[in-house]
């Protein structure tokens, strides 16, 4: 092989996209730095987190894969109940909830992506919702082991690493959720820089081509959904661990569609966007939907269509396009 | 037991014909642009709306309100097409699925600001109120006066696609877009004249459905799902799809409430999730 | 007689009631320079699909060297030595033209479901597709997206996707079309001097640069093979005139 030297080599171009960057590493910096700035709101700062790896785990879908899913909610609920349940069984070590929620939300994931794979367009949306919205009926129906419209109660949790009690004021619920958060992101964050990767974004950008060079689309597609469902149910489980409690809503559209507003708005295909992106709507929201609940549903109503018509890039695109319309002028100087 | 067997399937075509009326305008359009439109059930209920509005401040009698409700909540949907939908048309499901997700938001917001949040309360005329003795069973008259209304509008939509010439070009526009506008055919003009149609006739079956259903800011979202399921089962773009796929479910909802009340929603959605998979495209849908 | 590198035998295509492809058997031997000509509606592009397996054949079988692929999936049959090019670019638009052949390179050496190391690691991929863009005369463009590109330029990004997975069949629909006469004599030269030991079937509708660079021609009418030969039996051949040039006052 002739050895690169030039500068700017064009295959750096590739190879060094996974390399961790000084914004990056500022916004982990900061995320720890919130346990010291804001010692009030760490459970806020934690549901901020758990909704952030939730929108993570629709970003693969969406934002890299170029699937839309009205239905996501369906694993982040099965992996709330499947850690809640064990906690409530008796079994409170919190990692083993993790790691049952991971498999129980992979299994139902894997078993949907068989369905998915064969439709397209308004059949997946359907059926995205309809497995959802069957499992959140299977769930009320099974009241006796969810505890229905009332909830999973006696959700009792042990230490973590048998040392740090979860407290009232949610300081080990906020560091417990920011070490998983953070270790998920990282395995999303490789995901993504690797050749499968590549290869998602290649079904994303044309799937008619993907056949044509040699890829085996459709156990792509598995493979991503499942894991991608193995995510939302770790960040369900964080729920049901930091809150001690389980509902019914963790399975509802509303917490399906919320996902995907919160991912637009915060920017696709970028991981970053979905975790900006529950920070802010998260923090508007508890803002401004205690002052009226009304008009929280008009201005996101709103914000949403704005966000289609002018930015879709969301907010990560916005600071994107801000930052490349600096760096012109610059260049022009 | 055969007097309620009837009786389930009155009712239950009733709440099918009912469905039908809402969501056929939104298959022919879904089928005709491929625009997923989850703010459908905004127009419904905007219709129900005035409709309470006209007899309740205006004083207009009930069945004067229908014909009014169809044709501003038609006028209000060629603005909103004329203005917002058409920049869509080009763009992918996932921004279609949020914009009017979006829009429904805001006409949720908006409706509980102007009518608030409660179900609104109708008074209907004394000659729909009441029993009628049908068969040998006591249907209820308002459901009767339903069906028939339904059934004239579902008989007008038939003669109008299959009979008149703008029908024609409805039908090739459904099925061929492209080929549709090579031929001549003013397909952005049929698109919003059919666009207005289906909506008007949302407003009308939200104004119709208010003693049926009932009518709060709520709507669209509570039965959004049940639009996209009848849509989703008969196939875009079939007028005949949309009304079996209707009558299905307005039957089996209502036998499965009478019938078999712990199951729930559970039949409905499980039913759905096998058709599309052995028919990604619906009962009657192209592909 | 050696074996074909891709050959059919009576290979239908039906849809519905409209036959689309009738009873078509054909060879391509190895090295093959071979054209697909005919009027519009004959079904060329249905055959590719066919061959390269986006279609299930009614009837018939599809041999890739000798063995029968026609229950073969599109995407195992490109790991068997057989790549395409699309009528319109079929490309990836977000995607850099070096992101794209690295794909589907990583693709061909089984590597595109690897998720457990970055692509950090694959700098042998990376650069087998500069090398590959350079050759095709894109290395100046390797790094933007393709969307950017000039539509010829996009129609070489289109062959250098093909070319990624190491055919030893190549079949090129309309390479040139869309593509400005000069630029697409150029692209020809390119696919000339591509290796001996592939088989190239194309498609094309200018007959200059069929008669220019096809050793054999098969014209295909209705779905149907009218007749194959040199470029010579086939510019005299009376039925192909007419085909061409109508026998006079037909609907």
């Amino acid at each position: 092989m002739v050895p690169f030297v030039r500068s700017g080599n064009p295959v750096l171009s590739v190879l060094d996209k996974g390399r961790w960057r000084a914004p990056e590493i500022a916004f982990w910096a900061f995320t720890v730095a919130v346990f010291f700035l804001f010692p009030d709101h760490l459970m806020l700062g934690a549901q901020v987190l758990i909704t952030g790896l939730f929108a993570l785990s629709l970003d693969l879908l969406v934002g890299y894969t170029g699937l839309v899913s009205l239905g996501h909610a369906a694993f982040f609920g099965v992996g709330a109940y499947a850690a809640g349940l064990l906690a409530q069984a008796g079994w409170g070590e919190p990692f083993s909830g993790l790691a049952l929620a991971a498999a129980a939300a992979a299994v139902v994931g894997y078993a949907s992506s068989h369905l998915i794979v064969r439709v397209h367009g308004i059949a997946m949306l359907m059926i995205t919702m309809g497995v959802t919205i069957l499992l959140h009926e299977l769930a009320n129906r099974l009241s006796w082991i969810t505890g229905g419209d009332d909830g999973l109660q006696g959700v009792t949790m042990a230490p973590v690493l048998g040392l740090f009690g979860f407290d009232l004021f949610g300081r080990t619920a906020y560091l417990y959720a920011l070490g998983v958060v953070f270790a998920m992101f990282c395995l999303a964050r490789g995901l993504v820089n690797s050749p499968f990767g590549l290869s998602l974004r290649g079904i994303r950008e044309n799937g008619r081509r993907m056949p044509a060079i040699g890829s085996p689309m459709r156990s792509r597609i598995r493979t991503v959904y499942t894991m991608s469902a193995a995510l939302a149910g770790v960040a369900g489980a964080l729920l049901a661990q930091t809150t001690e409690f389980v509902s019914l809503e963790v399975l509802s559209f509303q917490r399906s569609a919320e996902v995907l507003i919160i991912l637009i708005l915060g920017g696709t295909g970028r991981l970053y966007g979905a975790l900006i992106g529950a920070a802010v709507f998260m923090v508007g929201r508890d803002l401004l939907a205690s002052a009226n609940p009304q008009y929280w549903f008009f201005w996101l109503g709103l914000m949403l269509v704005l966000v289609v018509m002018f930015a879709r890039g969301g907010i990560l695109g916005g600071l994107e396009n801000l930052l490349r319309f600096v760096q012109r002028r610059r260049n022009a100087r | 037991m055969f007097e309620s067997v009837l009786g389930v399937l009155f009712n239950g075509v009733a709440y099918g014909v009912l469905l039908f009326l809402m969501a056929g305008g939104l298959s022919v359009t879904m089928g005709m642009m491929g625009f997923v439109n989850l703010a459908h059930g905004a127009f419904a209920m905007l219709g129900g709306y005035l409709a309470v509005t006209l007899m309740g401040v205006a004083g207009w009698p009930f069945l004067v309100t229908l014909p009014a409700a169809f044709a501003a909540t038609a006028a209000v949907s060629v603005v909103a097409e004329r203005t917002l939908y058409r920049r869509l048309y080009r763009a992918g499901e996932l921004d279609q699925v949020l914009f009017t997700i979006g829009l429904v938001f805001m006409s949720v917001a908006g409706a509980t600001f102007v009518w608030g949040p409660s179900q609104q309360p109708v008074q209907m005329p004394p000659y729909l109120s009441g029993q009628v003795s049908l068969f040998g069973f006591e249907a209820s008259a308002y459901r009767l006066f339903l069906i028939v209304v339904s059934g004239i509008v579902t008989a007008a939509l038939v003669f109008g696609l299959e009979h008149t010439r703008f029908g024609a070009q409805v039908r090739a526009a459904v099925d061929n877009r492209r080929m549709a506008y090579g031929l001549g055919i003013d397909v952005n003009f049929v698109f919003t004249a059919t666009f207005a149609v289906g909506s008007g006739l949302a407003g009308l079956g939200g104004a119709l459905g208010i003693n049926l259903i009932g009518l709060d800011p709520a709507f669209p979202i509570k039965n959004m799902v049940y639009f996209l399921l009848v849509v989703s089962v008969g196939g875009l773009g079939s007028i005949k799809g949309t009304l079996v796929a209707a009558l299905l479910l307005g039957i089996c909802d209502t036998a499965g409430k009478y019938y078999v009340p712990e199951a729930g929603a559970f039949t409905l959605y499980a039913v759905m999730v096998g058709v599309l998979l052995w028919r990604p495209a619906g009962l009657f849908g192209r592909r | 007689m050696s074996t074909a590198a891709l050959a059919t035998e009576g290979l239908f295509m039906n849809f519905g009631s409209l036959a689309v492809t009738r009873n078509v058997s054909f060879r391509l031997p190895v090295s093959a320079r071979h054209a697909l000509i005919g009027p519009n509606g004959a079904g060329k592009t249905t055959f590719i699909n066919l061959l390269t397996g986006v279609y299930k054949p009614s009837a018939g079988r599809v041999l890739l060297g000798g063995a029968d692929v026609t229950a073969t999936a599109a995407d195992q049959r490109v790991k068997r030595g057989l790549s395409r090019t699309f009528q319109i670019n079929t490309l990836f638009p977000d995607l850099t033209p070096l992101e794209a052949v690295t794909l589907a390179v990583c693709e061909r050496r089984g590597l595109g479901g690897a998720w457990h190391f970055g692509l950090k690691r694959c700098r042998a991929q990376v650069e087998e597709a500069y090398t590959l863009l350079e050759r095709l005369g894109l290395g100046s463009d390797a790094t933007r997206r393709t969307r950017e590109l000039a539509y010829g330029r996009q129609r070489l990004v289109e062959i250098a996707l093909a070319l990624a997975a190491e055919p030893r069949v190549l079949l090129l629909d309309e390479p040139a079309a869309g593509v400005p006469a000069r630029e697409s004599a150029e692209l020809f030269e390119v696919i000339s001097a591509l290796p001996g030991d592939i088989a190239i079937l194309f498609i094309e509708h200018d007959m200059d640069l069929v008669f220019r660079f096809a050793e054999r021609i098969t014209v295909l009418v209705a779905g149907e093979v009218l007749c194959e030969g040199t470029p010579d039996e086939i510019g005299e051949d009376q039925r192909v005139r007419d085909v061409y040039l109508g026998s006079g006052g037909h609907a």
